[in-house]
């Protein structure tokens, strides 16, 4: 009786499934396939090799450091980066001393310790990076009718993230005859700019970076392309901290495992040497 | 129960006779996983999975403790204190990670251990039982893994609530205010992210109980093996330890190899970059999936995609996602062939490997892929012959199948398994 319910079940279910199929295939077959600028025109991040990649990654300090600086001075005037603190920034090497100096050159918002009124004081370790809009209203006028997200996780937060950063901030050009001849529908809206690593292609922020934007004091490159390294560099940092630690703890977890499997592999055949299985 | 065989727990030590008069643990002990239990002495590595689903049950309640010591779960903060958990918290960025990747891993060696339990039929008598509260267990782990996956309150865990939950309000009449109840909102919002939390905590300690049940009653007729013969004699069986306890501390210790590599070296790999982007009610993903390892279910739900007469394709979609693990429930009375092991039924084994497999394969890859052509006519074709291989397939092979012969027992398969070895 189970079994033939079942079958009953079966073919209904299996049936109808290959009902839909044989139509969908014939609408699939028949019709014209319509493609889309976003679909043609979009391109997957260019290759981008950092030192923390892989699981003997770790932290190049310098680069971080320099990724900070064009953070600093050219992303956080739209970007929040919420989830860091200034005391963080001893991990990329500043000295204690060095970090509170460095969080005092910030503004964030505080409270008058006589009036009690709104106002601004500079940044202590303990704060964390203020966000230059004060809500999303703000931040939409602002920008084009465009929320600027916060950078925090940004490296987690795409699929290959740190070389959609990369990609994307190095990546803006004009939009190609191809595209206007094929999609002429798809031009670039006024206000928008064409960036084939964005998914839609047309992206609010304009090209933030530039050849020698940002000057280092050690003379290190600073053409558009470096300039991308490192922020994407940073801002792996930013959305994963504990990287380096993370690939240090986990080989010698993953060595004395190895080496316990191989033991308890010859304690097995110990065990078992007599007894034929 | 047990073999009259078995080894008796005779303490010598005075102090362990004393305990065994006041609190018989040690005697409890030594006949469930000790030398007093004898267990098929021809099993192989599909055995081992077993013991390693109970491990990562161990792994995610000790995980899972530490870090509801530092989560919030409230709307306003649970993205906030994750991300305290990952930078703040001593070595909360590996109690996350190891949590994470550790319900992962529970899926897949449970998947394995599912799989086992088909291609031996473990699921035959006298082994209903053990089968019926395994599926259970299954569908609570499925149940706990979805609201884990909902307490970050990223985009994922937003989106996937509301589709989730939304499936329930494909029910007719009673489904809108079904799923309005279950959130206790129109949309996933703080009531939702509580009650999730508060079930995620409980969850894990019902599917231990099930999991002492499922044991207890392995214990009764004790484990299938590769042959599917019962055991007969002394001979048939070793005693659990040292043998078996021999045998998964190898399993295990291979099995913490890829577990922690994963943890260490490869954390988020398993997992959608959208849920590190704050939950947003107002911005919908591109595309809205589940973890992988319900992939092959939603590929199930999404494959239906017409009206059948009456019914809507969502309810069709939704009946058929659910019954794809019910249909397991039926198993042990589906499968008609008077032999267990797919070694000595040809026909059945071809249809588990070449059928089954790749159609399993598919859909995992397929309910991961957008709802796009080809993908859905791939689903289609690949959901038709999971409903086939369990309704139609099995239960008609399992009656007109031809078996190889059985051998008389496990010992002589395991005399003449190694004979044949040695003589070549």
């Amino acid at each position: 009786m189970v079994r033939l319910i079942g079958i009953l079940v079966g073919i209904f279910f299996s049936g109808w499934l290959l009902v839909t199929l044989a139509v969908g295939f014939f609408t699939w077959a028949s019709e014209p396939k319509v493609e889309t600028a976003e679909h043609v025109f979009h391109k997957h991040p260019k290759a981008l090799h950092l030192a923390s990649d892989g699981p003997f990654g770790h932290f190049d300090l310098q680069q971080v450091q320099r990724g900070y600086k064009v953070y600093k001075e050219v992303c956080s005037a739209c970007h929040s980066l919420r989830h860091v603190a200034f005391r963080d920034l001893e991990q990329l090497g500043y000295t204690e001393a060095q970090v509170k100096a460095e969080a005092a050159t910030w503004m964030v918002p505080g409270i008058d310790p006589v009036t009690g009124e709104d106002t601004m004081r500079p940044g202590l370790p303990t704060d964390y990076f203020p966000k230059p809009y004060p809500n999303d209203v703000a931040a939409r006028a602002a920008n084009n009718n465009a929320i600027p997200p916060d950078l925090s996780l940004m490296a987690k937060a795409r699929h290959d993230g740190a070389a959609y950063v990369y990609s994307l901030l190095t990546g803006y050009q004009e939009q190609p005859a191809a595209l206007l001849e094929e999609f002429p529908e798809a031009k670039t809206p006024d206000g928008l700019h064409y960036n084939p690593y964005f998914a839609n292609l047309n992206l609010a922020m304009a090209p933030p970076l530039s050849d020698g934007q940002v000057d280092f004091d050690d003379g290190s490159p600073n053409d558009l392309d470096a300039l991308g390294h490192d922020v994407a560099a940073f801002l792996v940092w930013t959305a994963e901290p504990t990287l380096t630690k993370r690939n240090a703890t986990g080989w010698p977890v993953v060595l004395f495992l190895v080496f316990l499997t191989v033991l308890a592999y010859l304690a097995y055949r110990n065990v078992w040497r007599n007894k034929e299985h | 129960m047990s073999f009259p065989w078995a080894n008796q727990y005779q303490p010598t030590n005075p102090f362990m006779r004393w305990m065994d008069e006041k609190l018989p643990l040690p005697r409890f002990v030594y006949n469930a996983v000790g030398a007093g239990y004898p267990v098929p002495r021809n099993l192989n590595y599909w055995w081992n999975f077993g013991v390693l689903a109970g491990f990562c049950l161990m792994i995610q309640i000790v995980t899972g403790i530490i870090l509801a010591m530092h989560y919030a779960p409230n709307a306003l903060v649970a993205f906030d204190s994750t991300e305290h958990i990952m930078r703040d918290v001593n070595w909360g960025w590996m109690m996350r990670y190891a949590h994470a990747n550790g319900a992962s891993a529970f899926f897949v060696v449970v998947y394995i251990h599912i799989f086992r339990g088909f291609l031996f039929s473990s699921y035959k008598a006298p082994r209903e039982m053990i089968w019926l509260l395994g599926v259970v267990i299954f569908l609570l782990m499925m149940a706990t893994a979805f609201m884990g996956y909902v307490l970050p309150w990223g985009q994922m865990s937003f989106w996937g609530a509301k589709v989730i939950t939304g499936l329930f309000g494909a029910i007719p009449l009673v489904g809108e205010p079904l799923q309005i109840w279950l959130l206790g909102g129109f949309a996933p919002d703080n009531a939702a992210l509580n009650r999730f939390f508060s079930l995620h905590f409980l969850l894990p300690f019902v599917i231990l109980g099930v999991v002492i049940l499922h044991i207890w009653a392995l214990h009764i007729p004790g484990s299938s093996n590769p042959t599917g013969v019962e055991v007969k004699q002394e001979s048939d069986t070793v005693p659990f330890h040292p043998y078996y306890t021999a045998k998964d501390g190898f399993g295990l210790a291979a099995f913490l190899v890829i577990y922690t590599a994963f943890v260490f070296f490869m954390p988020n790999a398993l997992g959608h970059p959208d849920n590190y982007i704050p939950a947003n009610p107002l911005s919908t993903p591109a595309h809205i999936v589940p973890e992988w390892y319900f992939w092959p279910f939603y590929a199930i739900l999404r494959a239906f995609t017409f009206d059948f007469f009456f019914v809507p394709a969502k309810l069709l979609g939704v009946l058929a996602m659910f019954a794809a693990i019910l249909v397991w429930f039926f198993l042990p009375w589906l499968d008609n062939s008077p032999v267990r092991s797919s070694r000595y039924r040809p026909l059945m084994r071809k249809f588990w490997w070449f059928g089954f497999v790749p159609a399993m394969a598919a859909l995992f890859y397929l309910g991961g892929a957008p709802a796009e052509e080809p993908y859905v006519m791939f689903s289609q074709l690949a959901s038709a012959y999971y409903f086939a291989h369990f309704l139609i397939i099995l239960p008609i092979v399992s009656m007109i199948e031809k078996t190889k012969p059985l051998p008389n027992s496990i010992t002589e398969a395991v005399l003449a398994k190694n004979g044949a070895a040695a003589a070549e």
